[in-house]
């Protein structure tokens, strides 16, 4: 199982995925201007301000050229997590439904928070028990979910909620508490909270290494859960 | 302006802020006038802030030497090593005078440019603290507006470079109300040989600029801001603060590592106040050489720069680097990956002059010594005043109130209450070393690859310094390395910002010369070496200087992550118990501000010795896993400390004191409230028992935990 990590100018959090990853699989990182994925079998978009994020943050990053094959990865199926900035750029590239939109409190907020597991049986959930509680740290100014009401409706009856904020702990003002999306086939999650970030009871809680183990069940294991298939090759 | 009736001469170096003195030295050492070009660069070189001329001699005092000091005073930053074959470089810098113009850029830049010294050492930067200083919250529009906009520019920076800010400080006090503090620390980690020196060697060696293009901004900000009074006109000012781009410096931090991975470097240093002309002529000071820049090749922002503007700009996210000549390519390589401008804009020469040419005209040609070394260092002329000089604070409480209505309000007021809404703006975590992030104990934790970790804090109480200089700057020293203690840590090196008035004036320097002499003091009792500072002088209204402000920073190491302490109390039943010899006063204190007192009257005598012995207790208690919570008695005496380790364990505490031991009495950094097992705290003083919602210290008060968290956690809540 080889994890893929993007790195843009401006990442900040590459090398903490990359070392997450590390703890389930092998991991690489792919430099923003490579135009081959370097045969991974999933790939993560991480957390920072990808070229600075000085327009709409990930505005810019889904133009990286990096980005055209992840997209044929994701459109082949493969396994495509975007964490915070990732989920902006993932957002903004087209690969996931919504938007998201600056902070209520116009701030940048980092925050220690619970989250509920409301769809476990996915590629990036499979790990955790349904409505299962964990603690993730979060931190952006650039993370209150938004989709309009009817769009909402549907991700929702589909199953494509898979992470929300637990009452109390929305950090952001993200709509109907959203925390994480997935695309409709189920191979492209993007989260505002960083599970690179709960991997080790030293430095937090290890609630999010389940994101990673995750993947590499569904990885390694492929066909037992709906939704995650391996990438066509 | 009185410039009108001068000659043009003295009216020129006046404008630069040179006084009639240090024109004359220049001429006569350089027997001739200097031209346009060479006065810019002296004016700047031989400020305060480049030439620490009032400051210079008394740093002496401070001791350097210890047995793990890599780097010392005079470097980008000071080293320390931490074993395993690896270094810690660090450093505190000031921004005071730019934050107080514009806060958001000034704070953001004192960030940037902090950063920059530590990586052009060749450490990555792995945290940032910052202490900072404001006027009053509570109706002061002004320092609402410098508070908000200066933690949103630090966070703006180190949030987007990927370095945590761990820990830091704030303080409001009436005195900052016109000059705010920033002060921001950075530490950065090497592997112990991959550690640079700034020192330019090699004639014929190619002098490389490194980074963003050289525009106008922060021309003349070491001499305009950072050296000279604020006042009216302030705004005018604004075009000398510079602007930061985090981006343009996360590329340069990575480009620079990858430069000095691969050993294609013979010295790095970054650019700072003064621009080129520092930087260039620090490197060739310290490697005994001169170099030629041709300011025609500098890559420029802005169209019709003159040659003095190019060599003083003060633009940031720039480095300097000497490069043999046959590994130019391979530099230029490696910042092209990385979409880092690089240019080779003159060369090492084999004597030991800066020259500066443009397109071809020599504009600047002066010895380096007289640029680094010849400035004139002026003796303080230090008089204790006979008189306060700081007016009392509005009373807030009357003495009245009962114990627990006294805590409550000290517990809620700006200087005690919880700092969360500041530093939930702050990514602590980037880099996945945080192992105790802010509010969970005394000192920021960071662990290192082989186990064991490296601890960190920055201390200064600007009032009690102002009521005993010497005693005060002492404390700080001390408060430190207690909160170094209490997460099992050790020190290894320190760095200090000195913040004060102007020096010119009597009482200023009485309060510097006292401080030094105090923090010097206490550096040799606890074995602590300077490895590296900053000074900040002319922190001065017209309604007077700011509080006397010596801030320190230090950096320990603990043997195992995994045990470090932490401030909450843990465990229903453990013993609470008084560890170090204590006799605290209401001097300075934060409850005699609260009661409108004056900073005045001595603080209390630290004994050494003491103060050493239960610094060690603890640190060994907490290393040993003996201990379940440790915190430093400090700001509000013992029932604000206890308070504070029922607030972060959410759980309650029973003590019973002696009637004689004021609760709100103070005398930092000696004197700790531990809990633990019982048989763990038999060498101690056990003073009660961890359990329950209340705080309870016997026949004295009796509060909710639930009500004092709420009174700390709102106490900024409202400001920020």
């Amino acid at each position: 199982m080889k994890f893929g990590i993007v790195r843009f100018p401006g990442s900040c959090d590459e090398i903490d995925a990359l070392q997450a990853a590390e703890r389930v699989g092998d991991a690489v990182l792919l430099w923003h201007a490579d135009h081959d994925l370097r045969g991974v079998d999933a790939v993560i978009v991480p957390g920072g301000f990808s070229y600075g994020d000085y327009l709409r943050a990930g505005a810019i990053a889904r133009f990286a050229p990096v980005m055209d094959q992840v997209a044929q990865f994701a459109r082949d199926g493969g396994l495509v997590l975007g964490i915070c900035n990732g989920f902006q750029v993932l957002c903004e590239a087209g690969l996931l439904p919504g938007a998201l939109l600056t902070n209520v409190s116009l701030k940048f907020v980092f925050r220690q928070v619970a989250l509920d597991v409301a769809v476990a049986d996915t590629a990036f959930t499979g790990a955790c028990a349904l409505g299962e509680r964990i603690s993730i740290p979060v931190k952006h100014t650039t993370g209150r979910f938004y989709a309009p009401d009817a769009e909402l409706d549907r991700l929702e009856h589909a199953g494509q909620v898979l992470l929300r904020y637990a009452p109390g702990n929305n950090p952001n003002g993200s709509v109907r508490d959203i925390a994480g999306v997935c695309n409709q086939e189920r191979n492209v999650f993007g989260l505002m909270p960083h599970p690179e970030h709960a991997v080790d009871a030293l430095t937090g809680s290890t609630d999010g290494l389940k994101i990673f183990e995750s993947m590499r069940a569904s990885v390694e294991r492929p066909g037992l859960l709906s939704g995650a298939s391996s990438p066509a090759s | 302006m009185s410039g009108s009736l001068q000659s043009p001469l003295t009216s020129r170096h006046r404008a630069l802020g040179l006084t009639d003195y240090e024109y004359e030295l220049i001429v006569e050492l350089l027997e001739r006038d200097p031209g346009d070009v060479e006065l810019a660069m002296l004016s700047l070189m031989w400020s305060e802030h480049c030439a620490y001329k009032h400051s210079r001699k008394l740093l002496r005092r401070l001791p350097t030497r210890g047995p793990h000091v890599l780097m010392g005073p005079g470097e980008n930053a000071g080293a320390v090593d931490v074993g395993d074959g690896l270094a810690v470089a660090f450093k505190v810098e000031s921004h005071n005078h730019p934050s107080a113009v514009e806060p958001f850029q000034g704070a953001a830049t004192g960030v940037g440019g902090i950063l920059r010294d530590v990586f052009a050492v060749g450490a990555r930067p792995i945290a940032v603290l910052d202490s900072l200083r404001f006027g009053e919250p509570e109706g002061s529009e002004r320092s609402r507006y410098l508070l908000e906009h200066a933690v949103a520019g630090i966070g703006h920076y180190g949030n987007s470079i990927g370095v945590p800010t761990v820990g830091g400080e704030i303080y409001f006090e009436s005195s900052y109300e016109q000059n705010c503090l920033v002060n921001a620390m950075c530490l950065g980690l090497a592997p112990r040989e991959r550690l640079i020196r700034a020192a330019a060697a090699g004639p014929g060696n190619v002098l490389v600029l490194l980074g963003a293009l050289t525009g106008r901004d922060g021309i003349g900000g070491a001499s305009v801001l950072a050296s000279a009074e604020l006042g009216d006109g302030d705004e005018a000012k604004r075009p000398s603060v510079q602007i930061g781009d985090p981006f343009t410096e996360k590329k340069l931090l990575e480009c620079c590592l990858e430069l000095l991975d691969r050993g294609l470097l013979t010295s790095l240093q970054d650019l700072g106040a003064a621009g080129l002309t520092s930087a260039a002529s620090e490197m060739a000071s310290k490697g005994g050489v001169g170099i030629d820049i041709d300011v025609a090749r500098v890559p420029l922002r802005e169209r019709g720069m003159a040659p003095f503007e190019i060599m003083i700009s003060e633009s940031q996210e720039r480095m300097l680097c000497v490069v043999e000549p046959e590994r130019v390519g391979d530099v230029i390589g490696v910042c092209d990956h990385w979409e880092v401008l690089a240019t080779p804009i003159g060369s090492i020469t084999a004597d030991d002059r800066l020259r500066v040419l443009s397109r071809g005209t020599v504009v600047a040609d002066l010895p380096v010594g007289i640029l680094v070394d010849d400035c004139p260092l002026y003796d303080l002329e230090p008089i204790q005043p006979a008189i306060a000089i700081y007016p009392a604070p509005d009373a807030v409480l009357t003495g009245e109130e009962s114990p627990a209505q006294t805590l409550l309000a000290l517990i809620g007021s700006a200087n005690l209450a919880s700092r969360r809404p500041v530093f939930e703006q702050y990514d602590p975590i980037v880099q996945s070393r945080t192992v105790r992030r802010p509010e969970e104990a005394d000192a920021a934790v960071l662990a290192l690859p082989d186990g064991s970790a490296i601890a960190v804090s920055i201390d200064g109480n600007g009032r009690r310094v102002a009521g005993d200089p010497r005693r005060g700057a002492a404390e700080a020293v001390y408060e430190c390395v207690a909160n170094l203690a209490c997460v099992g840590a050790e020190p290894l090196g320190l760095t200090n910002c000195l913040n004060f008035g102007n020096p010119e004036k009597p009482h200023v320097a009485w309060q510097l010369t006292e401080a030094v002499t105090g923090l010097a003091e206490a550096c040799e009792a606890l074995g602590i070496p300077v490895v590296g500072g900053n000074v900040s002088l002319y922190n001065e209204a017209p309604a007077g200087p700011i509080f006397p402000t010596p801030v320190v920073g230090i950096v320990g190491k603990l043997p195992d992550a995994a045990r470090a302490g932490r401030l909450g109390f843990l465990r229903d039943g453990d013993a609470i118990a008084l560890v170090g010899s204590f006799e605290p006063s209401l001097a300075c204190s934060e409850l005699a501000k609260l009661l409108g007192r004056a900073p005045a009257g001595e603080l209390p005598f630290t004994d050494p010795q003491a103060a050493r012995k239960a610094h060690q207790a603890v640190r060994e208690g907490v290393r040993a896993g003996a201990l379940h919570s440790a915190h430093d008695i400090a700001d509000g005496g013992l029932a604000v400390a206890l308070a504070e380790c029922c607030i972060a364990g959410g759980i309650g505490a029973t003590v019973e004191v002696s009637e004689t031991l004021e609760l709100f009495a103070e005398a930092p950094g000696r004197a700790f409230v531990v809990s633990g097992p019982e048989e763990a705290l038999a060498a101690f003083d056990v003073i009660g028992r961890v359990g329950g919602s209340e705080l309870e210290i016997a026949g004295q008060l009796k509060i909710a935990v639930s009500e004092l968290e709420q009174a700390h956690r709102e106490g900024l809540a409202g400001v920020v």
